[in-house]
């Protein structure tokens, strides 16, 4: 176990900047998701911390040792490759027993351990096959094994459900929650699947462009996006996002719509973003901040049932749950309540608090 | 289902064939014909008809010591020439496959001896080590003989097996250095953090991965380090001093284009031919049981 820390790493290959100067403390026995879209540098970042990719400026220390200069083998830390990387000419118990090996073990022992790890993981009766003869799921879980058996101070996964179907890989993302809840290792899961991040992570790091947007728990990053890119990214469907203006106290204009929002200290005139989540919305009510929307398709998911239209021209979609009654298209009116308007500044993308204590804290 | 495309009329795909055919029938099937008509005749060496002889000449060759003699030098030159052009090609595609700084000329230049005739690497190499005025000659000027292909046999076989892999080298490389770069690079990172340096991740894992090439270039190289090394051989030597380096093949060349004895000849063609079936066969039987394919 061991925290780490990361202190404005950059990352350049040649005059192209990757990773601009990240600033990342995880703490001991944590579980950190880095979450963003393909090319944000989330595995470049995860790779130096592993030491498979050099950093070109900034420090990165495991517990308290700066490992810029070490070697991957000398950092104590494991890790889990998107594509599994298993030896394809070793058995799974070489495979998972290969670290022990390296490390000059003798082979009793080496057996003794791979023996327990297979048998946590449901292993046991594969141990003398070869890769290519497992399925998907198997293979993730030589590849799980192959990282514990070192008992490593720091577990890396570069996303390593990516490859699976969609069952396994939640069942998957639960045998990695309890894994951790069971061991405790630091880990650090890189991952584009904002499911994955949601519900594996105690903390969330958002990147975008080699920058971190939001540090937060799940719930923090859903709840109070810190800008404009992580209000659009989290959330399936996204935040409805529009382009606005403010035109008094406490009100916002945006599409021809005007709401009223518990946001103090705007100015008149401000270029906003505003953002309202679709199943923060209520249908068919009629209060102070109503809108329609011409509904033009609608999405059943079972549980609940995107509708899709436009609210004045501009695109939007609604949640409702799936026991609404209604007709497939139409036009519809819907209550936007005031705690549920998210402000961005339209220049910086960053967000705009609502007053401290205000509705939204209450409710 | 069945996704051939077929010719509806026999006779078009019969026409299409027609020039392949011919090639191969000409240049394979008409000459080891006349070597096997002429391994069981005796032929006249001005030409004039010739006479059944049964396995006669077979014997001949077998109870011929000279024979075995090019046997055995035809062996130790198979085994040279194949561990030295492998070996040394596996050591330079590894080096390459670090990506080390100026890499990609080094893989330019490596692959130039290949597109080079033997007889032009022949006659390179035959000034290169000749004992008068070649590389070596400062040496024999201070010990004298301490090379010297043209008396000394040993010398000699050293020669002609440098030359022969200078080349092999070059095709070995080509496939080693393209079987490497075929590893997943995520196999050398996950034994790098397994905690393997850079010689471990390349005995437990690149070489295990390589072994389906380097199947394929052991036939290859063995197979032709038989038939092969004829113009290496003529170019340097000449198959001596006094028969040092006179393999197989080139036993074949000097009995019937020098000796005139053709019948003696083409039944040596014959024997080095299911020789050399026999030699790939025991490595598919034996060898190929090790290798495992991805």
């Amino acid at each position: 176990m061991a925290d780490i820390d990361i202190r404005s790493v950059r990352k350049a290959y040649g005059k192209n900047q990757v990773v601009h100067g990240v600033d990342l403390s995880i703490r001991s026995g944590e579980f950190v998701v880095i979450l963003g879209p393909s090319g944000c540098g989330k595995s470049t970042l995860l790779r130096m911390i592993a030491g498979l990719e050099a950093i070109t400026e900034g420090e990165i220390a495991i517990a308290g040792d700066v490992v810029n200069a070490m070697e991957p083998r000398e950092r104590g830390c494991a890790m889990v490759f998107q594509n599994y990387a298993l030896y394809p000419h070793m058995t799974v118990a070489d495979n998972i027993g290969y670290g022990l090996k390296v490390a000059g073990l003798s082979k009793p022992e080496r057996r003794a351990r791979v023996e327990t790890v297979a048998k946590s993981l449901g292993l046991s009766d594969y141990l003398d096959r070869k890769p290519g003869q497992l399925s998907g799921g198997q293979r993730q879980r030589v590849a799980m094994g192959r990282a514990m058996i070192r008992e490593p101070k720091v577990f890396l996964f570069d996303e390593p459900l990516s490859n699976l179907d969609a069952k396994l890989r939640v069942q998957m993302r639960i045998e990695i929650r309890k894994l951790h809840n069971r061991l405790g290792t630091t880990s650090v899961f890189v991952t584009h699947d904002q499911v994955e991040a949601m519900t594996l992570a105690d903390r969330v790091v958002v990147m975008n462009g080699g920058h971190i947007e939001q540090v937060g728990t799940p719930e923090e990053i859903y709840r109070n996006p810190a800008s404009r890119f992580v209000a659009g990214f989290i959330g399936s469907p996204p935040m409805n996002l529009f382009e606005g203006r403010v035109t008094g106290p406490g009100e916002v204009e945006a599409q021809g719509i005007v709401l009223s929002v518990p946001h103090a200290g705007l100015a008149r005139g401000q270029a906003v973003t505003v953002g309202i989540r679709p199943e923060e919305v209520l249908l068919g009510a009629a209060g102070s901040n109503t809108a329609s929307i011409d509904v033009d398709f609608r999405e059943e998911l079972g549980s609940v049932r995107l509708l899709h239209g436009q609210v004045a021209g501009a695109d939007f979609v609604i949640q409702v749950p799936a026991t609404t009654a209604g007709p497939k298209v139409g036009h519809f009116s819907f209550e936007v309540p005031a705690r549920a308007v998210h402000l961005f500044d339209a220049e910086t993308g960053m967000r705009i608090d609502p007053v401290a204590g205000g509705i939204r804290a209450a409710a | 289902m069945d996704r051939r495309a077929v010719y509806k009329t026999a006779w078009i795909g019969g026409l299409l064939l027609a020039p392949q055919l011919l090639l191969v029938f000409t240049f394979f099937y008409w000459p080891t014909g006349a070597a096997l008509f002429w391994a069981f005749t005796l032929e006249r060496p001005w030409g004039g008809g010739n006479e059944f002889a049964g396995l006669d000449n077979f014997r001949m060759v077998f109870s011929d010591t000279a024979y075995w003699g090019a046997v055995w030098r035809s062996m130790v030159f198979a085994l040279g020439s194949t561990a030295l052009a492998m070996g040394l090609a596996l050591l330079f595609a590894l080096f390459c496959d670090r990506q080390l700084r100026g890499y990609k000329a080094y893989q330019t230049m490596l692959i130039w001896p290949y597109a080079v005739a033997a007889p032009a690497a022949g006659v390179a190499f035959r000034f290169l080590f000749a004992p008068e005025a070649g590389v070596f000659a400062a040496l024999n000027k201070i010990h004298p003989d301490f090379w010297n292909p043209s008396v000394n046999g040993f010398h000699a076989m050293i020669l002609i097996v440098v030359a022969y892999s200078w080349k092999y080298l070059a095709y070995n490389f080509i496939f080693f250095l393209a079987a490497l770069q075929s590893i997943p690079r995520a196999l050398i990172e996950a034994s790098a953090m397994d905690g393997s340096g850079p010689l471990r991740r390349m005995w437990d894992i690149q070489l295990p991965l390589l072994a389906p090439t380097m199947f394929f270039l052991l036939v290859i190289n063995i197979t032709d380090s038989f038939v092969d090394s004829f113009g290496i051989i003529d170019l340097t030597t000449h198959g001596g001093p006094s028969k040092a380096t006179t393999l197989m093949v080139y036993k074949i060349y000097f009995d019937g284009f020098k000796g005139l004895d053709y019948s003696g000849a083409a039944a040596q063609s014959i024997v080095l031919m299911l020789l050399v079936m026999a030699l790939t066969f025991v490595q598919f039987r034996f060898i190929e049981r090790r290798v495992h394919y991805r």
